[in-house]
Protein backbone atom coordinates (compact mmCIF):
# COMPACT_ATOMS: atom_id res chain seq x y z
CA UNK A 1 0.00 0.00 0.00
CA UNK A 2 1.98 2.97 -1.17
CA UNK A 3 -0.89 5.10 -2.44
CA UNK A 4 -3.08 7.27 -0.28
CA UNK A 5 -6.83 7.64 -0.64
CA UNK A 6 -6.67 10.70 1.62
CA UNK A 7 -3.68 12.94 2.24
CA UNK A 8 -4.11 15.78 4.70
CA UNK A 9 -1.38 18.43 4.93
CA UNK A 10 -1.51 21.13 7.57
CA UNK A 11 -5.29 21.35 7.51
CA UNK A 12 -6.78 23.85 9.96
CA UNK A 13 -10.22 25.28 10.58
CA UNK A 14 -10.83 28.17 12.94
CA UNK A 15 -14.31 29.36 13.96
CA UNK A 16 -13.91 32.90 15.27
CA UNK A 17 -10.93 32.48 17.58
CA UNK A 18 -11.65 28.83 18.38
CA UNK A 19 -9.61 26.32 16.39
CA UNK A 20 -11.70 23.23 15.56
CA UNK A 21 -8.70 21.46 14.02
CA UNK A 22 -5.09 22.65 13.88
CA UNK A 23 -2.35 21.75 11.46
CA UNK A 24 -3.55 18.20 10.83
CA UNK A 25 -1.28 15.89 8.85
CA UNK A 26 -2.21 12.30 8.03
CA UNK A 27 -2.59 9.75 5.26
CA UNK A 28 -5.21 7.10 4.71
CA UNK A 29 -3.78 4.27 2.58
CA UNK A 30 -5.82 2.93 -0.32
CA UNK A 31 -7.74 -0.22 0.61
CA UNK A 32 -7.37 0.25 4.35
CA UNK A 33 -9.99 0.55 7.04
CA UNK A 34 -8.81 3.65 8.81
CA UNK A 35 -10.28 4.68 12.12
CA UNK A 36 -10.61 8.36 12.94
CA UNK A 37 -10.85 8.52 16.68
CA UNK A 38 -11.11 11.19 19.28
CA UNK A 39 -13.39 12.45 22.02
CA UNK A 40 -16.44 14.54 21.16
CA UNK A 41 -15.41 18.02 19.99
CA UNK A 42 -11.93 16.93 18.95
CA UNK A 43 -12.45 18.01 15.32
CA UNK A 44 -13.38 14.74 13.57
CA UNK A 45 -16.58 15.98 11.91
CA UNK A 46 -15.02 19.30 10.93
CA UNK A 47 -12.17 17.44 9.20
CA UNK A 48 -14.61 15.13 7.42
CA UNK A 49 -16.71 18.10 6.27
CA UNK A 50 -13.58 19.76 4.84
CA UNK A 51 -12.70 16.54 2.99
CA UNK A 52 -16.19 16.54 1.46
CA UNK A 53 -16.10 20.18 0.37
CA UNK A 54 -18.82 21.23 2.79
CA UNK A 55 -16.66 23.70 4.68
CA UNK A 56 -13.64 25.65 3.57
CA UNK A 57 -10.37 25.12 5.44
CA UNK A 58 -8.81 28.17 7.09
CA UNK A 59 -5.36 26.83 6.19
CA UNK A 60 -3.68 23.83 4.67
CA UNK A 61 -4.66 21.42 1.95
CA UNK A 62 -5.84 17.88 1.39
CA UNK A 63 -6.11 15.42 -1.46
CA UNK A 64 -8.91 12.90 -1.79
CA UNK A 65 -8.47 10.12 -4.38
CA UNK A 66 -5.68 12.16 -5.90
CA UNK A 67 -7.70 15.38 -6.28
CA UNK A 68 -7.50 18.57 -4.26
CA UNK A 69 -10.40 19.29 -1.91
CA UNK A 70 -10.71 22.60 -3.76
CA UNK A 71 -12.38 20.60 -6.54
CA UNK A 72 -14.77 18.20 -4.79
CA UNK A 73 -16.69 17.65 -8.03
CA UNK A 74 -13.70 15.66 -9.31
CA UNK A 75 -13.74 13.03 -6.56
CA UNK A 76 -17.16 13.07 -4.88
CA UNK A 77 -18.81 10.85 -7.53
CA UNK A 78 -16.46 8.10 -6.27
CA UNK A 79 -17.02 8.84 -2.57
CA UNK A 80 -19.80 7.64 -0.30
CA UNK A 81 -20.34 9.50 2.94
CA UNK A 82 -22.49 9.67 6.00
CA UNK A 83 -21.73 12.74 8.07
CA UNK A 84 -22.78 13.31 11.67
CA UNK A 85 -25.62 10.85 11.59
CA UNK A 86 -28.26 10.20 8.97
CA UNK A 87 -30.34 13.10 7.61
CA UNK A 88 -33.30 12.45 5.34
CA UNK A 89 -36.75 13.82 4.47
CA UNK A 90 -39.17 12.58 7.14
CA UNK A 91 -42.23 12.57 4.87
CA UNK A 92 -40.58 10.36 2.23
CA UNK A 93 -40.09 6.62 2.52
CA UNK A 94 -36.62 5.17 2.99
CA UNK A 95 -36.60 3.97 -0.62
CA UNK A 96 -37.82 7.32 -1.96
CA UNK A 97 -35.10 9.12 0.03
CA UNK A 98 -32.50 6.90 -1.63
CA UNK A 99 -34.09 7.54 -5.04
CA UNK A 100 -33.72 11.30 -4.49
CA UNK A 101 -29.99 10.83 -3.90
CA UNK A 102 -29.68 8.35 -6.78
CA UNK A 103 -31.30 10.87 -9.14
CA UNK A 104 -29.04 13.60 -7.85
CA UNK A 105 -25.83 11.62 -8.28
CA UNK A 106 -26.91 10.02 -11.57
CA UNK A 107 -26.80 6.49 -10.11
CA UNK A 108 -29.14 3.75 -11.35
CA UNK A 109 -32.40 3.55 -9.40
CA UNK A 110 -32.03 -0.25 -9.54
CA UNK A 111 -29.38 0.04 -6.82
CA UNK A 112 -31.95 1.22 -4.29
CA UNK A 113 -33.64 -2.15 -3.54
CA UNK A 114 -30.23 -3.88 -3.58
CA UNK A 115 -28.86 -1.49 -0.99
CA UNK A 116 -31.97 -1.68 1.19
CA UNK A 117 -31.52 -5.45 1.16
CA UNK A 118 -27.83 -5.10 1.99
CA UNK A 119 -28.48 -3.00 5.11
CA UNK A 120 -31.46 -5.08 6.23
CA UNK A 121 -34.18 -2.55 5.40
CA UNK A 122 -35.83 -4.35 2.47
CA UNK A 123 -39.08 -4.89 4.36
CA UNK A 124 -39.31 -1.33 5.65
CA UNK A 125 -38.19 0.44 2.48
CA UNK A 126 -41.70 1.71 1.77
CA UNK A 127 -42.25 3.05 5.29
CA UNK A 128 -41.85 6.74 5.89
CA UNK A 129 -38.46 7.76 7.26
CA UNK A 130 -40.09 9.46 10.25
CA UNK A 131 -41.34 6.07 11.45
CA UNK A 132 -37.83 4.56 11.54
CA UNK A 133 -35.96 3.76 14.74
CA UNK A 134 -32.51 5.32 15.27
CA UNK A 135 -30.86 2.07 14.18
CA UNK A 136 -32.94 1.93 10.99
CA UNK A 137 -32.09 5.56 10.22
CA UNK A 138 -28.42 4.72 10.64
CA UNK A 139 -28.75 1.77 8.25
CA UNK A 140 -30.44 3.99 5.68
CA UNK A 141 -27.57 6.47 6.03
CA UNK A 142 -25.09 3.68 5.30
CA UNK A 143 -27.17 2.57 2.29
CA UNK A 144 -27.10 6.15 0.98
CA UNK A 145 -23.33 6.24 1.41
CA UNK A 146 -23.02 3.05 -0.64
CA UNK A 147 -25.09 4.41 -3.56
CA UNK A 148 -22.14 5.36 -5.77
CA UNK A 149 -20.42 1.97 -5.22
CA UNK A 150 -17.66 4.09 -3.66
CA UNK A 151 -13.90 3.81 -3.94
CA UNK A 152 -13.75 5.69 -0.66
CA UNK A 153 -16.35 5.41 2.06
CA UNK A 154 -16.40 8.04 4.79
CA UNK A 155 -18.60 7.24 7.75
CA UNK A 156 -19.03 9.44 10.78
CA UNK A 157 -20.03 7.40 13.87
CA UNK A 158 -21.82 4.71 11.82
CA UNK A 159 -22.70 2.45 14.75
CA UNK A 160 -24.52 5.09 16.82
CA UNK A 161 -27.91 3.78 17.84
CA UNK A 162 -27.33 0.27 16.55
CA UNK A 163 -27.92 -2.78 18.73
CA UNK A 164 -25.05 -5.29 19.20
CA UNK A 165 -26.14 -7.44 16.26
CA UNK A 166 -26.45 -4.32 14.09
CA UNK A 167 -22.95 -3.24 15.11
CA UNK A 168 -21.67 -6.70 14.20
CA UNK A 169 -23.37 -6.50 10.79
CA UNK A 170 -21.85 -3.08 10.06
CA UNK A 171 -18.45 -4.36 11.11
CA UNK A 172 -18.80 -7.29 8.69
CA UNK A 173 -20.01 -4.97 5.95
CA UNK A 174 -16.99 -2.70 6.36
CA UNK A 175 -14.62 -5.68 6.26
CA UNK A 176 -16.36 -6.96 3.15
CA UNK A 177 -16.08 -3.55 1.45
CA UNK A 178 -12.42 -3.31 2.37
CA UNK A 179 -11.77 -6.75 0.89
CA UNK A 180 -13.36 -5.63 -2.36
CA UNK A 181 -10.93 -2.69 -2.53
CA UNK A 182 -12.97 0.12 -0.98
CA UNK A 183 -11.04 2.38 1.35
CA UNK A 184 -13.02 2.96 4.53
CA UNK A 185 -12.46 6.03 6.69
CA UNK A 186 -14.59 5.66 9.78
CA UNK A 187 -14.84 7.97 12.74
CA UNK A 188 -15.94 6.97 16.19
CA UNK A 189 -15.46 7.79 19.81
CA UNK A 190 -15.93 4.07 20.57
CA UNK A 191 -12.30 3.05 20.56
CA UNK A 192 -12.97 -0.60 21.20
CA UNK A 193 -15.14 -0.56 18.06
CA UNK A 194 -12.32 0.73 15.88
CA UNK A 195 -9.70 -1.55 17.40
CA UNK A 196 -11.68 -4.53 16.12
CA UNK A 197 -11.99 -3.44 12.51
CA UNK A 198 -9.31 -0.87 11.69
CA UNK A 199 -5.84 -1.57 10.40
CA UNK A 200 -4.95 2.13 10.44
CA UNK A 201 -5.70 4.83 12.96
CA UNK A 202 -5.72 8.60 13.11
CA UNK A 203 -6.21 9.86 16.64
CA UNK A 204 -7.29 13.36 17.53
CA UNK A 205 -7.37 15.27 20.74
CA UNK A 206 -8.38 18.92 21.16
CA UNK A 207 -8.11 19.51 17.43
CA UNK A 208 -4.65 18.02 17.05
CA UNK A 209 -3.53 14.73 15.52
CA UNK A 210 -1.79 12.81 18.28
CA UNK A 211 -1.22 9.53 16.43
CA UNK A 212 -1.35 8.35 12.88
CA UNK A 213 -0.23 4.93 11.74
CA UNK A 214 -0.93 1.23 11.94
CA UNK A 215 -3.17 0.00 14.74
CA UNK A 216 -0.65 -2.63 15.84
CA UNK A 217 2.07 0.07 15.98
CA UNK A 218 -0.10 1.95 18.44
CA UNK A 219 -0.68 -1.12 20.53
CA UNK A 220 3.04 -1.82 20.53
CA UNK A 221 3.66 1.72 21.75
CA UNK A 222 2.53 0.69 25.20
CA UNK A 223 4.43 -1.98 27.09
CA UNK A 224 2.39 -5.02 28.02
CA UNK A 225 1.42 -5.84 31.59
CA UNK A 226 1.55 -8.88 33.82
CA UNK A 227 -1.24 -9.02 36.36
CA UNK A 228 -0.40 -11.22 39.34
CA UNK A 229 -2.58 -11.92 42.39
CA UNK A 230 -1.16 -13.63 45.51
CA UNK A 231 -3.29 -16.18 47.32
CA UNK A 232 -3.07 -14.17 50.55
CA UNK A 233 -3.30 -10.38 50.55
CA UNK A 234 -0.64 -10.14 53.28
CA UNK A 235 1.92 -11.27 50.69
CA UNK A 236 1.31 -8.20 48.49
CA UNK A 237 4.08 -6.05 50.02
CA UNK A 238 6.60 -8.88 49.86
CA UNK A 239 5.69 -9.55 46.24
CA UNK A 240 6.02 -5.87 45.32
CA UNK A 241 9.56 -5.89 46.73
CA UNK A 242 10.47 -9.00 44.70
CA UNK A 243 9.23 -7.33 41.50
CA UNK A 244 10.96 -4.02 42.21
CA UNK A 245 14.23 -5.80 43.13
CA UNK A 246 14.06 -7.43 39.68
CA UNK A 247 14.02 -3.98 38.07
CA UNK A 248 10.35 -3.75 37.04
CA UNK A 249 7.88 -1.00 37.86
CA UNK A 250 4.69 -2.11 39.59
CA UNK A 251 1.33 -0.78 40.75
CA UNK A 252 -1.07 -2.38 43.22
CA UNK A 253 -4.70 -2.29 42.11
CA UNK A 254 -7.53 -4.08 43.93
CA UNK A 255 -5.35 -6.79 45.46
CA UNK A 256 -3.35 -7.43 42.29
CA UNK A 257 0.03 -6.34 41.04
CA UNK A 258 0.16 -4.65 37.63
CA UNK A 259 3.72 -5.16 36.46
CA UNK A 260 5.15 -3.43 33.41
CA UNK A 261 6.96 -6.30 31.81
CA UNK A 262 7.08 -8.60 28.82
CA UNK A 263 4.77 -11.65 29.01
CA UNK A 264 7.82 -14.00 29.10
CA UNK A 265 8.76 -12.71 32.57
CA UNK A 266 5.62 -14.37 34.01
CA UNK A 267 7.45 -17.66 34.49
CA UNK A 268 10.35 -15.95 36.31
CA UNK A 269 7.92 -14.11 38.56
CA UNK A 270 6.13 -17.35 39.37
CA UNK A 271 9.43 -19.02 40.32
CA UNK A 272 10.64 -16.05 42.43
CA UNK A 273 7.32 -15.96 44.29
CA UNK A 274 7.43 -19.72 44.91
CA UNK A 275 11.04 -19.48 46.21
CA UNK A 276 9.87 -16.81 48.67
CA UNK A 277 7.00 -18.97 49.88
CA UNK A 278 4.26 -17.04 48.10
CA UNK A 279 1.55 -18.85 46.20
CA UNK A 280 0.10 -16.97 43.26
CA UNK A 281 -3.67 -17.31 42.83
CA UNK A 282 -3.42 -16.08 39.26
CA UNK A 283 -0.85 -14.71 36.86
CA UNK A 284 -1.70 -13.44 33.41
CA UNK A 285 0.11 -11.40 30.81
CA UNK A 286 -2.26 -8.88 29.18
CA UNK A 287 -2.01 -6.66 26.12
CA UNK A 288 -3.41 -3.16 26.54
CA UNK A 289 -6.59 -2.34 24.68
CA UNK A 290 -6.61 0.52 22.25
CA UNK A 291 -8.78 2.38 24.70
CA UNK A 292 -6.19 2.09 27.45
CA UNK A 293 -3.43 3.15 25.09
CA UNK A 294 -5.51 6.06 23.88
CA UNK A 295 -6.22 7.31 27.36
CA UNK A 296 -2.58 6.98 28.28
CA UNK A 297 -1.57 8.98 25.22
CA UNK A 298 -4.19 11.68 25.72
CA UNK A 299 -3.30 11.99 29.38
CA UNK A 300 0.34 12.46 28.36
CA UNK A 301 -0.70 15.32 26.06
CA UNK A 302 -2.52 17.27 28.79
CA UNK B 1 -28.88 20.28 -13.65
CA UNK B 2 -31.38 17.70 -14.97
CA UNK B 3 -30.48 15.38 -12.09
CA UNK B 4 -31.24 18.10 -9.52
CA UNK B 5 -34.59 18.86 -11.20
CA UNK B 6 -35.50 15.15 -11.11
CA UNK B 7 -34.44 14.76 -7.47
CA UNK B 8 -36.34 17.85 -6.39
CA UNK B 9 -39.35 16.66 -8.38
CA UNK B 10 -39.49 13.50 -6.28
CA UNK B 11 -39.85 15.61 -3.14
CA UNK B 12 -42.46 17.91 -4.67
CA UNK B 13 -44.69 15.18 -6.02
CA UNK B 14 -45.09 13.38 -2.72
CA UNK B 15 -48.84 12.99 -2.15
CA UNK B 16 -48.94 14.93 1.12
CA UNK B 17 -47.50 18.04 -0.54
CA UNK B 18 -49.01 17.74 -4.02
CA UNK B 19 -52.54 16.84 -2.95
CA UNK B 20 -52.68 19.33 -0.09
CA UNK B 21 -51.43 22.09 -2.42
CA UNK B 22 -53.99 21.25 -5.09
CA UNK B 23 -56.70 21.09 -2.42
CA UNK B 24 -55.69 24.54 -1.15
CA UNK B 25 -55.64 25.92 -4.69
CA UNK B 26 -59.07 24.40 -5.38
CA UNK B 27 -60.50 25.84 -2.16
CA UNK B 28 -59.12 29.34 -2.77
CA UNK B 29 -60.06 29.41 -6.45
CA UNK B 30 -63.50 28.00 -5.67
CA UNK B 31 -64.07 30.58 -2.96
CA UNK B 32 -63.10 33.62 -5.01
CA UNK B 33 -64.77 32.51 -8.25
CA UNK B 34 -67.96 31.58 -6.39
CA UNK B 35 -68.07 34.90 -4.57
CA UNK B 36 -67.93 36.77 -7.87
CA UNK B 37 -70.89 34.87 -9.30
CA UNK B 38 -73.01 34.20 -6.21
CA UNK B 39 -73.00 37.80 -5.02
CA UNK B 40 -73.49 39.28 -8.46
CA UNK B 41 -75.13 42.76 -8.44
CA UNK B 42 -75.27 42.57 -4.63
CA UNK B 43 -72.12 44.57 -4.13
CA UNK B 44 -68.77 43.63 -2.67
CA UNK B 45 -68.14 40.66 -4.92
CA UNK B 46 -64.77 41.84 -6.07
CA UNK B 47 -61.67 43.58 -4.76
CA UNK B 48 -61.81 46.33 -2.16
CA UNK B 49 -65.60 46.16 -1.78
CA UNK B 50 -66.34 46.99 -5.41
CA UNK B 51 -69.17 45.33 -7.30
CA UNK B 52 -69.41 43.68 -10.70
CA UNK B 53 -72.56 43.06 -12.68
CA UNK B 54 -73.75 40.19 -14.87
CA UNK B 55 -73.33 42.40 -17.90
CA UNK B 56 -69.68 43.06 -17.13
CA UNK B 57 -69.07 39.36 -16.54
CA UNK B 58 -70.63 38.45 -19.86
CA UNK B 59 -67.80 40.30 -21.65
CA UNK B 60 -64.68 38.44 -22.86
CA UNK B 61 -62.89 39.54 -19.65
CA UNK B 62 -65.52 37.76 -17.53
CA UNK B 63 -63.99 34.35 -18.21
CA UNK B 64 -60.84 35.16 -16.23
CA UNK B 65 -62.32 37.44 -13.59
CA UNK B 66 -62.37 34.88 -10.76
CA UNK B 67 -59.04 33.43 -11.88
CA UNK B 68 -57.36 36.86 -11.60
CA UNK B 69 -58.70 37.41 -8.08
CA UNK B 70 -56.96 34.34 -6.71
CA UNK B 71 -53.57 35.52 -8.03
CA UNK B 72 -52.13 36.92 -4.82
CA UNK B 73 -53.11 33.79 -2.91
CA UNK B 74 -51.45 31.53 -5.47
CA UNK B 75 -48.38 33.68 -4.91
CA UNK B 76 -48.54 33.18 -1.16
CA UNK B 77 -48.91 29.40 -1.57
CA UNK B 78 -45.83 29.47 -3.82
CA UNK B 79 -43.95 31.61 -1.29
CA UNK B 80 -44.63 29.02 1.43
CA UNK B 81 -43.64 26.06 -0.76
CA UNK B 82 -40.47 27.63 -2.18
CA UNK B 83 -39.41 28.83 1.29
CA UNK B 84 -40.03 25.52 3.03
CA UNK B 85 -38.43 23.40 0.29
CA UNK B 86 -35.31 25.57 0.47
CA UNK B 87 -35.02 26.14 4.21
CA UNK B 88 -35.87 22.59 5.25
CA UNK B 89 -32.63 21.38 3.68
CA UNK B 90 -30.93 23.19 6.56
CA UNK B 91 -33.33 22.14 9.32
CA UNK B 92 -33.37 18.47 8.26
CA UNK B 93 -29.60 18.55 7.68
CA UNK B 94 -30.17 17.12 4.18
CA UNK B 95 -28.20 19.86 2.44
CA UNK B 96 -24.97 18.00 3.22
CA UNK B 97 -26.32 14.91 1.42
CA UNK B 98 -27.27 17.00 -1.60
CA UNK B 99 -23.86 18.68 -1.75
CA UNK B 100 -21.99 15.41 -1.46
CA UNK B 101 -23.93 14.06 -4.44
CA UNK B 102 -23.93 17.36 -6.38
CA UNK B 103 -21.03 19.59 -5.27
CA UNK B 104 -22.00 22.49 -7.56
CA UNK B 105 -24.06 24.67 -5.28
CA UNK B 106 -25.35 26.81 -8.13
CA UNK B 107 -26.63 23.70 -9.93
CA UNK B 108 -28.47 22.71 -6.74
CA UNK B 109 -30.01 26.17 -6.48
CA UNK B 110 -31.05 26.49 -10.13
CA UNK B 111 -32.23 22.88 -10.31
CA UNK B 112 -34.40 23.44 -7.26
CA UNK B 113 -35.78 26.62 -8.78
CA UNK B 114 -36.65 24.98 -12.10
CA UNK B 115 -38.38 22.11 -10.34
CA UNK B 116 -40.38 24.43 -8.09
CA UNK B 117 -41.22 26.68 -11.05
CA UNK B 118 -42.73 23.64 -12.81
CA UNK B 119 -44.71 22.93 -9.65
CA UNK B 120 -45.91 26.55 -9.63
CA UNK B 121 -46.92 26.27 -13.29
CA UNK B 122 -49.01 23.21 -12.45
CA UNK B 123 -50.62 25.13 -9.59
CA UNK B 124 -51.54 28.11 -11.81
CA UNK B 125 -52.90 25.92 -14.62
CA UNK B 126 -54.90 23.88 -12.12
CA UNK B 127 -56.35 27.07 -10.59
CA UNK B 128 -57.25 28.27 -14.09
CA UNK B 129 -59.06 25.03 -14.92
CA UNK B 130 -60.98 25.09 -11.62
CA UNK B 131 -61.91 28.76 -11.99
CA UNK B 132 -63.10 28.44 -15.60
CA UNK B 133 -65.07 25.26 -14.88
CA UNK B 134 -66.74 26.96 -11.91
CA UNK B 135 -67.41 30.12 -13.93
CA UNK B 136 -69.28 28.11 -16.56
CA UNK B 137 -71.11 26.15 -13.85
CA UNK B 138 -72.23 29.25 -11.99
CA UNK B 139 -72.93 31.44 -15.03
CA UNK B 140 -76.38 29.91 -15.61
CA UNK B 141 -77.69 30.59 -12.14
CA UNK B 142 -76.16 34.10 -12.19
CA UNK B 143 -77.72 34.75 -15.62
CA UNK B 144 -74.38 35.61 -17.21
CA UNK B 145 -74.23 35.25 -20.97
CA UNK B 146 -71.12 33.19 -21.84
CA UNK B 147 -71.20 33.67 -25.62
CA UNK B 148 -68.19 35.97 -25.63
CA UNK B 149 -66.16 33.62 -23.38
CA UNK B 150 -65.46 31.39 -26.34
CA UNK B 151 -64.19 34.26 -28.50
CA UNK B 152 -60.58 34.50 -29.59
CA UNK B 153 -60.28 37.66 -27.49
CA UNK B 154 -61.35 35.75 -24.36
CA UNK B 155 -58.91 32.93 -25.10
CA UNK B 156 -56.14 35.44 -25.70
CA UNK B 157 -56.96 37.06 -22.34
CA UNK B 158 -56.96 33.64 -20.70
CA UNK B 159 -53.48 32.92 -22.05
CA UNK B 160 -52.25 36.35 -20.98
CA UNK B 161 -53.75 36.02 -17.48
CA UNK B 162 -52.24 32.56 -17.05
CA UNK B 163 -48.83 33.86 -18.06
CA UNK B 164 -49.11 36.93 -15.80
CA UNK B 165 -50.25 34.85 -12.86
CA UNK B 166 -47.41 32.41 -13.50
CA UNK B 167 -44.84 35.27 -13.48
CA UNK B 168 -46.39 36.73 -10.31
CA UNK B 169 -46.43 33.31 -8.62
CA UNK B 170 -42.78 32.74 -9.55
CA UNK B 171 -41.86 36.17 -8.13
CA UNK B 172 -43.57 35.31 -4.83
CA UNK B 173 -41.92 31.89 -4.90
CA UNK B 174 -38.49 33.42 -5.47
CA UNK B 175 -39.11 35.77 -2.56
CA UNK B 176 -39.83 32.67 -0.44
CA UNK B 177 -36.68 30.96 -1.72
CA UNK B 178 -34.55 34.02 -0.93
CA UNK B 179 -36.03 34.24 2.59
CA UNK B 180 -35.46 30.48 3.00
CA UNK B 181 -31.78 30.91 2.12
CA UNK B 182 -31.41 33.91 4.43
CA UNK B 183 -33.15 32.47 7.48
CA UNK B 184 -32.47 28.74 6.97
CA UNK B 185 -35.69 27.98 8.82
CA UNK B 186 -39.03 27.30 7.08
CA UNK B 187 -41.09 28.81 9.91
CA UNK B 188 -39.12 32.07 10.02
CA UNK B 189 -38.98 32.40 6.23
CA UNK B 190 -42.70 31.73 5.74
CA UNK B 191 -43.91 33.88 8.62
CA UNK B 192 -41.75 36.84 7.61
CA UNK B 193 -42.73 36.47 3.94
CA UNK B 194 -46.47 36.22 4.60
CA UNK B 195 -46.44 38.91 7.29
CA UNK B 196 -44.63 41.31 4.96
CA UNK B 197 -46.72 40.58 1.87
CA UNK B 198 -50.16 40.50 3.47
CA UNK B 199 -49.91 42.91 6.38
CA UNK B 200 -46.84 45.17 6.48
CA UNK B 201 -46.99 46.25 2.83
CA UNK B 202 -50.68 47.08 3.16
CA UNK B 203 -50.08 49.11 6.33
CA UNK B 204 -47.21 50.95 4.61
CA UNK B 205 -49.37 51.54 1.56
CA UNK B 206 -52.25 52.82 3.68
CA UNK B 207 -49.99 55.26 5.53
CA UNK B 208 -47.96 56.43 2.52
CA UNK B 209 -49.83 55.43 -0.63
CA UNK B 210 -46.94 56.35 -2.96
CA UNK B 211 -44.83 53.53 -1.48
CA UNK B 212 -47.12 50.86 -2.98
CA UNK B 213 -45.59 51.51 -6.37
CA UNK B 214 -42.20 50.41 -5.07
CA UNK B 215 -43.00 47.56 -2.68
CA UNK B 216 -42.16 44.02 -3.84
CA UNK B 217 -45.36 42.09 -3.11
CA UNK B 218 -47.56 44.92 -4.44
CA UNK B 219 -45.65 44.82 -7.71
CA UNK B 220 -45.77 41.01 -7.89
CA UNK B 221 -49.56 41.16 -7.50
CA UNK B 222 -49.79 43.95 -10.06
CA UNK B 223 -48.06 41.70 -12.60
CA UNK B 224 -50.73 39.05 -11.95
CA UNK B 225 -53.43 41.60 -12.61
CA UNK B 226 -51.74 42.72 -15.83
CA UNK B 227 -51.01 46.19 -14.48
CA UNK B 228 -53.23 48.85 -12.94
CA UNK B 229 -53.88 52.60 -12.93
CA UNK B 230 -51.47 53.04 -10.00
CA UNK B 231 -48.58 51.19 -11.65
CA UNK B 232 -48.13 49.94 -15.19
CA UNK B 233 -47.40 46.30 -16.01
CA UNK B 234 -43.94 47.23 -17.33
CA UNK B 235 -43.14 49.19 -14.18
CA UNK B 236 -44.09 46.24 -11.97
CA UNK B 237 -42.07 43.84 -14.11
CA UNK B 238 -39.03 46.11 -13.82
CA UNK B 239 -39.33 46.68 -10.05
CA UNK B 240 -39.98 42.97 -9.40
CA UNK B 241 -37.01 41.94 -11.55
CA UNK B 242 -34.83 44.39 -9.63
CA UNK B 243 -35.90 42.99 -6.26
CA UNK B 244 -35.41 39.41 -7.42
CA UNK B 245 -32.04 40.17 -8.98
CA UNK B 246 -30.61 41.97 -5.92
CA UNK B 247 -32.13 39.61 -3.33
CA UNK B 248 -31.34 36.55 -5.42
CA UNK B 249 -27.73 37.57 -6.01
CA UNK B 250 -27.08 38.12 -2.28
CA UNK B 251 -28.84 34.86 -1.32
CA UNK B 252 -27.00 32.89 -4.04
CA UNK B 253 -23.64 34.34 -2.97
CA UNK B 254 -24.38 33.38 0.65
CA UNK B 255 -25.45 29.89 -0.39
CA UNK B 256 -22.30 29.42 -2.45
CA UNK B 257 -19.86 30.64 0.18
CA UNK B 258 -21.44 29.63 3.47
CA UNK B 259 -19.98 26.60 5.30
CA UNK B 260 -22.42 23.72 5.70
CA UNK B 261 -21.69 23.05 9.33
CA UNK B 262 -25.01 21.59 10.52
Amino acid sequence: MNKSAITVSGLSKVYGDRPAISDAHFDVPVGSICGFVGPNGSGKTTTIRMLLGLITPTQGSAMVLGESIKHPEKYLPKVGAMIEGPAFYPALSGAENLRVLADLGGFPISRVPQLLEKVGLAERGKSKYKTYSLGMKQRLGIAAALLPNPELLILDEPTNGLDPSGIQEIRELLRELSKSGTTVFVSSHLLSELEMICDHLVMLRLGKVIFTGLTHELLAAQSPLIVATPEYEVDLTKLVKIVEDSGHSVQVKEGSLHINSAPEWSATLNRLAFDSGITLKSISPIMPTLEETFFEMTEDQK
Amino acid sequence: MRSVVLAEGRKLRRPTLLLSTLATVTALTGLFTSLVFLRINSGQNTRRGASISALQLSQATGLTYGFKLVGVFLGLVALCIFASQTAQEYTYGTLRNLLVRQPSRMKILFGKFISMALFAALMVIFAGVVSIALSYLLSGKAKVDTTKWGSSQALHLLGQTTLNLFIATICYGLLGMILGLFFRSPISAISIGVLWSLILENILGAVISSTMKWLPAANFSNIGEGGSVAASYQHSLFVSALYIFVGGSIAAALFKRRDVAN
